[in-house]
């Protein structure tokens, strides 16, 4: 199997507090892998550090093929890792659809992203040049933005959004806007896919939808999805493989199987206020 | 450079550096409690200066009493503005409350050119025979120390100290260190937030008609914009010793008021721009350092 | 429920193109019929429309709060007067200090004068917002004052340069109706077109959330920049037409300073933060108002009694106006959306049967 996401000892300092401690790691290109520890293990943090916000005390992280360490988010989105936030962060004030067409605008702009991916070798992600001044010019651009939002309605259409894709998002239910982060996250067309606890906060019919959507759009789309969830139910249903962390550090990995019988895993949870769905 | 010159030079930095001192105190304890720029600071400190003119110009007051009324009135002012203008939008963004900040200081401008006029007074119609006092300066070397240099750093430790006692020993302190951390549960726990906050206000604005006044004793020509520069490089000095942290602001003062005394009088030539030393510090430290000498460093959290 | 609820883009453009026939209509009549004094505030309806479509760019489109909109406003000023003035003009106003030659002798038309004060404002945006776009809102409002400010010291005491203090008077009064509102229609023309793009989406997700539009893949630095340095560029064009609509300009706080950013603020506050239409009804209700309380710093008469004029009190009811706005009415008149075609149909037509707009 394709190793696509490697993280080669990375430690996320702040300050005295160790977040992120000598985190090894690889993810397989087309799994569905999952991580799962008690608050405060440090598990968005690995997020943060994987898509760019944070800079890694010390460690790298290699996304196929490509050192992203000392990369910025926007190019890290742009080489095709997207991502999803624990307290839902849509663009509010903008509608379904213009939330996902945001997601096409990286293939207008970048660079510098673009150049990254040529030294490697890659094709650049990027349509052609100058697209500031054809926006505003009009000039070829109209072509374009009728693709972009035809490509958005696809995807809308795909999940099951299509109908209220002129609504602002402030106005969607919750399971909802949950879905349309993980939409939203998708139209970036990535090739790793990080869900930051897409089940938060949902009921246990929406979960069940929630675990088929994944599924579905793992298979469909061909990605590799990588997610944070405290909800077992969603962990053991669809992950193939879970990492478990607890105060910064990997303390099991394994088959749901391997993880539920694991001491290790058990002793961690006992210990914590946490809630076993 | 001669000694005496060097001596002399550094006075007047203490001078300078004291009154910035005093107004930026008043700046980091507003923004340290409410994250709020009040950008009508520095026009509250010149109320207050107008406040001790009048008192003493229109109802002949003694100057002691003048300058009690001054100080009061200031903190009623402070109070006013955040209850009218600051409290209706106390959750709305931080956009809406920082502009409202400063349409109140253009408003408090403007107030003052209409009732006072827009000429410049002199503050030693306050003193009148007293005048005198100001320029009294003892000899240290060849060096003048002025008085009103001591009486400016006596005043702006009392103030410390004064504020100290109040935001440490005391129950309203305690109050405002709660609110300055987390505002729902301060309200959560039974403290009227409104009020606490008004309070702030009041005691920031008494802190900048003190400052106000000590810097019409060293500069008396006084007139409507006289707040705005100096409030702005409070505020500056403020976030170069550390926005929200007192200390930082007594430190980002005094060195403000050094590096503009001490630069000038090593470079002449300079002395037309000094006005932008403040800006190309703050520029700078916001580059480098963002969090100031002593503040600490805010992360984000995702 | 047949009812359309946009309208084509065809009919949108041609209505588009037979309003602003009319208003080149009005624009010919109000040349025509209006006086002098009326028609310099017409025109500086248009100056204050280009300076509040420009402001609301950064500030209400993209989010940044920035208060250094006069610093790149008098960098336009200046850079066009002094194209436009003459060597021999410029010989005898700089009393003080001569000018230096090389400026001295710098001569050329309107037009192209008008795009140097744009374009060296657009590198003054660039050099300021370089360091200033780093920092988080509060600060960055305070630094890009202060750098407005520091450009203003500069204008103050570069005495070969800008004449210092004395200013520059006699500048041609260049700037008429169609200039004026020519330029303006260039600026709704060319930010609108940006906003209503790919790149206007991304400006606007920049205010929504910047981290997430950074892991959307924006890259939020350099959009910021842009939004700053066209913004920038405009203010610059704004100040070109300002200058030669004054023909006299000094650094004075009150005339290209932090009280003219204030001013341009109120425009885009009154009209709605983040609309262009709402910027351009803003500046125009604010020159007419602003204009029309002149008559209380001369003495009037209110409701019979004899009121005595009071110098500066336009600021201060101005000032009030806006603590108001702010408090009680802070979307403004257009809140974020703009008065297109499609939102007066729908706000004429959709009313009936009860249908949701």
């Amino acid at each position: 199997m394709k190793e696509l996401l490697i993280l080669d000892h990375v430690t996320m300092r702040f300050g005295g507090l160790v977040a992120v401690d000598d985190f090894v790691n690889t993810i397989y290109e087309g799994e569905l892998a999952g991580l799962i520890g008690p608050n405060g293990a440090g598990k968005t943090t690995v997020f943060n550090v994987i898509t760019g916000i944070y800079y890694p005390t010390s460690g790298r992280i290699i996304f196929d093929g490509i050192d992203i360490t000392p990369l910025k988010p926007h190019q890290i989105t742009h080489l095709g890792i997207a991502r999803t936030f624990q307290n839902i962060r849509l663009f509010q004030d903008m509608t379904v659809l213009e939330n996902v067409l945001i997601s096409q605008h990286h293939v207008l702009s970048n660079p510098d992203a673009d150049r990254i991916l040529k030294k490697h070798g890659k094709d650049p992600k990027r349509d052609g040049n100058f697209w500031f001044w054809r926006a505003v010019l009009k000039l070829g651009y109209v072509d374009k933005e009728k693709q972009m939002k035809e490509e958005a309605m696809e995807l809308l259409e795909k999940v099951g959004l299509i109908d209220v894709m002129n609504e602002k998002a402030s106005a969607l239910p919750y399971g909802e806007q949950r879905k349309l982060e993980i939409a939203r996250a998708l139209a970036t067309h990535p090739k790793l896919l990080l869900l930051d606890e897409p089940a938060a906060g949902m009921n246990p019919k929406e979960t069940e939808d929630l675990m088929e959507f994944i599924k579905r759009i793992r298979d469909e789309f061909k990605i590799t999805v990588f997610l944070i969830e405290h909800d077992m139910k969603v962990v053991m249903g669809i992950c193939e493989r879970i990492i478990v962390m607890d105060y910064g550090k990997i303390i099991a990995e394994g088959t749901p199987e391997e993880i539920q019988s694991n001491p290790k895993v058990i002793e961690a949870y006992l210990g914590r206020e946490w809630e076993y769905v | 450079m001669t000694a005496t010159l060097v001596l002399q030079n550094i006075f007047n930095g203490i001078m300078l550096g004291g009154l910035y001192a005093l107004i930026a105190v008043g700046y980091t304890m507003v923004y340290g409690i409410l994250r709020l720029i009040n950008f009508a600071h520095g026009d509250i400190m010149m109320m207050g200066i107008y406040f001790a003119f009048y008192a003493v110009a229109l109802l002949s007051l003694p100057i002691w009493l003048a300058f009690i009324v001054a100080i009061l009135g200031s903190a009623l002012l402070g109070f006013l503005i955040d209850r009218v203008a600051y409290k209706p939008l106390r959750n709305a963004p931080r956009i809406s409350a920082l502009i409202t900040a400063i349409g109140m200081s253009f408003f408090l401008e403007s107030f003052a050119v209409v009732v006072f006029g827009a000429n410049y007074k002199s503050f030693l119609k306050v003193f009148g025979e007293h005048k005198e006092i100001l320029r009294k300066y003892i000899l240290i070397g060849n060096a003048r120390l002025p008085v009103l240099t001591i009486l400016v750093i006596s005043i702006t430790a009392l103030s410390l100290l004064f504020l100290f006692w109040i935001v440490y020993k005391t129950k309203i302190g305690m109050a405002m260190r709660a609110i300055s951390s987390d505002i729902p549960t301060t309200a959560l726990m039974g403290v009227n937030v409104d009020m606490v906050i008004g309070f702030t206000f009041a005691l920031g604005s008494a802190l900048a008609a003190i400052s106000g006044i000590m810097w019409a004793m060293r500069y008396p020509n006084f007139f409507p914009y006289t707040g705005f520069m100096p409030g702005l490089k409070a505020f500056i000095a403020a976030v170069f010793g550390g926005i929200g942290s007192i200390p930082g602001a007594v430190l980002g003062g005094f060195l403000l008021g050094m590096i503009e005394i001490l630069t000038v009088s090593l470079v002449p030539q300079v002395m037309e721009y000094k006005d932008a030393f403040a800006f190309v510090i703050l520029i700078i430290v916001l580059l480098v350092k963002p969090s100031g000498l002593m503040g600490q460093k805010m992360i984000e959290k995702v | 429920m047949g009812m359309k609820k946009k309208l084509s883009a065809k009919a949108n453009f041609f209505l588009t193109v037979i309003f602003v026939i009319f208003v080149i209509f009005l624009l010919h009549l109000a040349n025509v019929y209006m006086n002098a004094y009326q028609l310099k505030i017409l025109n500086l309806m248009a100056i204050y429309g280009i300076m509040a479509v420009s402001l609301n760019l950064i500030n209400g489109i993209t989010g940044i709060f920035s208060l250094g909109h006069a610093g790149f406003i008098l960098v336009g000023a200046y850079t066009a007067a002094l194209l436009t003035l003459t060597p021999e003009q410029k010989e005898i106003s700089f009393i003080i200090e001569p000018i230096i030659p090389f400026l001295k002798n710098l001569h050329t038309n309107f037009f192209f004068a008008t795009l140097a004060g744009g374009v060296l404002a657009a590198f003054a945006a660039f050099l300021v917002g370089w360091p200033v776009l780093r920092l988080a809102g509060d600060y960055l409002a305070i630094a890009s004052l202060g750098f407005a400010e520091v450009i203003r010291i500069l204008a103050l005491n570069l005495r070969s340069v800008t004449n210092g203090a004395l200013g520059l008077k006699g500048i041609p009064e260049y700037t008429n109706t169609w200039w004026a509102w020519g330029w303006l229609f260039v600026t709704v023309l060319f930010i609108g077109s940006l906003v209503n793009s790919s790149y206007g989406r991304a400006l606007k997700a920049i205010r929504e959330d910047r981290i997430a539009a950074e892991e959307m893949g924006i890259n939020v630095f350099k959009h910021q920049l842009l939004s700053f340095v066209i913004g920038g560029f405009f203010a610059g064009i704004s100040g070109s037409l300002y200058a030669h609509w004054l023909t006299t300009i000094d650094p004075r706080i009150t005339t290209l300073g932090p009280m003219l950013t204030f001013y341009v603020l109120i425009m885009i506050v009154l009209g709605g933060l983040g609309s262009i239409t709402g910027s351009i009804l803003g500046a125009m209700i604010f020159a007419i108002l602003f204009e029309w309380f002149r008559r209380f710093e001369e003495p009037f008469t209110f409701f019979g009694i004899e009121v005595p004029g009071i110098k500066g009190m336009r600021i201060l009811i101005i000032s009030v106006i806006f603590i108001l706005v702010m408090i009680f009415w802070q979307r403004g008149l257009m809140g974020r959306t703009e008065l297109t075609w499609n939102n007066l149909y729908r706000w004429i037509f959709a009313r009936r049967g009860g249908e949701k707009s």
